[in-house]
């Protein structure tokens, strides 16, 4: 059962890797800096596991840890996407309209 | 045990839609018109997972998540706001938090498992918490380098490698003893505390022309972490976001790697900074070179039919960007054809110049990669070269004896004209002598570059009015 779990778990990985090579290999060097700020933002979806662990009270340690976690990963998310759209509304076409 | 396992489907439902959020979330980074959208969907995708997991039945407890979600909504706001010149110490300082949450909570588990983790659990466990106390401290150092409270200046010694390898390879042989005896929870300290100090050594060589693809790497590091985070909680989302992640690092390093001229393995192996040997290989007597003043500089640009501005590091750090915004509109309106030639190792980060462009105003369509600059470069009048240095060197493609032959650089050299703006002589940051400053059609413009830029676009419009 754990077994099976685990290698299900790895041909996610593996999979999504595969994915991921495919769909970043497209992004245009120009967002490079963006895309590093995104990929950044997701990764805090760790805030999942942190949000478990700080809620489930199995032991003052945990609840501590999570709650420290649970900053930092959010932190990510908020300061992440707030930076990674604002670099990209600066990216304007050619003579873009001034105000 | 596995607080994922599949015991409500709705909340597996709503994982999955965040995952397939998350990857279009990266599809649509694929063009700038297209990008905003990915931030939406990589937006939504964190919402509904969050709320999601928050209606996890095994939460007991909600005081110390509101807490946590408050307290980092405020952290997060203001490192959201930064200025854009700022965007590499923070990335690097974004680095660092999601790797302490992956560390931190890998800990945690540890300490609820204990002692019996079985052999697998306890090798991605090792692998989570090595790649991120690693990351953390990595990247608050890169961070501090880059923000210029600690020495930017890499600090190298003999044997620099080895003991790397030697500090690493004990927290390896660690955390195998652990794998075979997880009831020796006091080992446990150590495999944390060693990475957090290998962290430290593998950014003490790196120098600012490095960072770009230390910032990559750590990048890929960070996202391995999460990937082995998801492993441990049995988290197919975490594992998704982990390894997207870790492949957006990666596929970033090799580029960087190959944009310097270094193999992955260089790379991979913290070998950075090994150029330092190379200062004053070069002939030592002062060589004569032309100079020019702004007047000469306008008049020679105000002729020219193409232009190719190509920045580097210095223009960031003259914040002279919105002064080469100024010179652009102005030769622009005058009919002059103003493009950018961006290396991709310029400045600080992946992609640093093209944000710092944009953030003046200046189209992204006339920002143009190496490749595809380069076969036009015989074809350019003026080639004005700001803030950058070793990526123009043309010693990278003619001298085998220098060490950064090889490197693909900016061929401003084909130019017809060459102008430089630097403050003086020095050399770059690896410490080699750019022949491209002593040719016959190269005019060194010296001072500093939003001054000197200041000035040409002066001259420019008092012609223009005149």
């Amino acid at each position: 059962m754990v077994q099976t779990d685990l290698v299900t778990d790895l041909y996610v990985f593996i999979l999504a890797a595969f994915i991921g090579f495919e769909v970043i290999r497209r992004v245009s060097p120009l967002l490079h800096t963006p895309l590093m700020s995104l990929t950044n933002a997701l990764d805090a979806i760790a805030v999942v596991g942190a949000i478990i662990l700080a809620g489930e009270g199995k032991s003052t340690l945990a609840t501590i840890l999570g709650t420290i976690a649970i900053v930092a990963a959010t932190s990510n998310i908020v300061g992440g996407f707030l930076i990674t759209d604002r670099m990209l509304k600066m990216f304007k076409t050619s003579r873009p309209a001034k105000p | 045990m596995t607080p994922f396992a599949g015991s409500d489907l709705p909340l597996q439902i709503t994982y999955l839609i965040a995952a397939i959020l998350f990857i279009l979330s990266l599809k649509w980074m694929s063009s700038p018109s297209t990008a905003r959208h990915g931030v939406w969907a990589g937006e939504v995708g964190m919402l509904l997972a969050i709320l999601g997991t928050l209606l996890h039945h095994g939460i007991v407890d909600y005081r110390w998540i509101a807490v946590g979600l408050v307290l980092g909504s405020i952290i997060g706001v203001p490192l959201g706001l930064v200025h854009m010149t700022a965007v590499p110490q923070r990335t690097a300082l974004s680095h660092a938090f999601g790797a302490l949450c992956v560390t931190l909570v890998g800990t945690s588990e540890f300490y609820l498992r204990a002692p019996h983790v079985p052999p697998f659990m306890m090798s991605v466990l090792s692998a989570e918490v090595i790649l991120g106390s690693l990351t953390f401290t990595g990247s608050l150092m890169a961070a501090g380098k880059l923000e210029e409270v600690l020495p930017q200046r890499p600090i190298t010694y003999k044997g620099q490698n080895f003991v790397n390898l030697l500090v690493l390879g004990i927290a390896v042989v660690v955390a195998v003893i652990l794998v075979r005896h997880p009831e020796h929870t006091h080992l446990f300290p150590v495999m944390l505390a060693i990475p957090l100090i290998f962290g430290v050594l593998m950014i003490v060589p790196i120098g600012g022309a490095d960072m770009p693809t230390v910032m990559s790497l750590l990048n890929s590091y960070a996202g391995l972490s999460a990937a082995a985070m998801g492993f441990v909680l049995d988290s197919k989302l975490l594992i998704i976001a982990g390894a997207l992640d870790g492949a957006s690092g990666f596929i970033l390093s090799v580029n960087m790697s190959k944009a310097m001229n270094r193999s992955f393995s260089n790379v991979l192996f913290g070998a950075f900074g090994q150029e330092q040997a190379a200062k004053g290989a070069a002939g030592e007597e002062a060589k004569p070179v032309k100079s020019a003043t702004p007047e000469e500089a306008a008049a020679i640009l105000s002729a020219a039919n193409n232009v190719v501005i190509v920045p580097g590091y210095g223009m960031a750090v003259a914040q002279a960007q919105h002064k080469v915004r100024e010179l652009y509109d102005i030769l622009t309106k005058r009919g002059v054809n103003v493009k950018f030639g961006i290396h991709p190792v310029a400045g600080r980060m992946p992609g640093h110049m093209n944000v710092l462009l944009a953030e003046a105003d200046i189209p992204y369509d006339k920002l143009v990669d190496m490749d595809d600059l380069n076969p036009e470069f015989p074809q350019t009048d003026v080639a004005l070269v700001i803030g950058a240095n070793d990526v123009t060197n043309p010693a990278a493609r003619t001298d085998p004896s220098s060490p950064i032959y090889g490197m693909p650089i900016l061929d401003v050299d084909k130019a017809r004209t060459v102008m430089v703006i630097k403050r003086g002589m020095s050399p770059g940051f690896a410490g080699i002598d750019n022949p491209l400053y002593y040719l016959d059609k190269t005019l060194m413009l010296f001072g500093d570059a939003k001054t000197f830029v200041g000035d040409i676009v002066r001259e420019l419009g008092g012609t223009g009015h005149g």
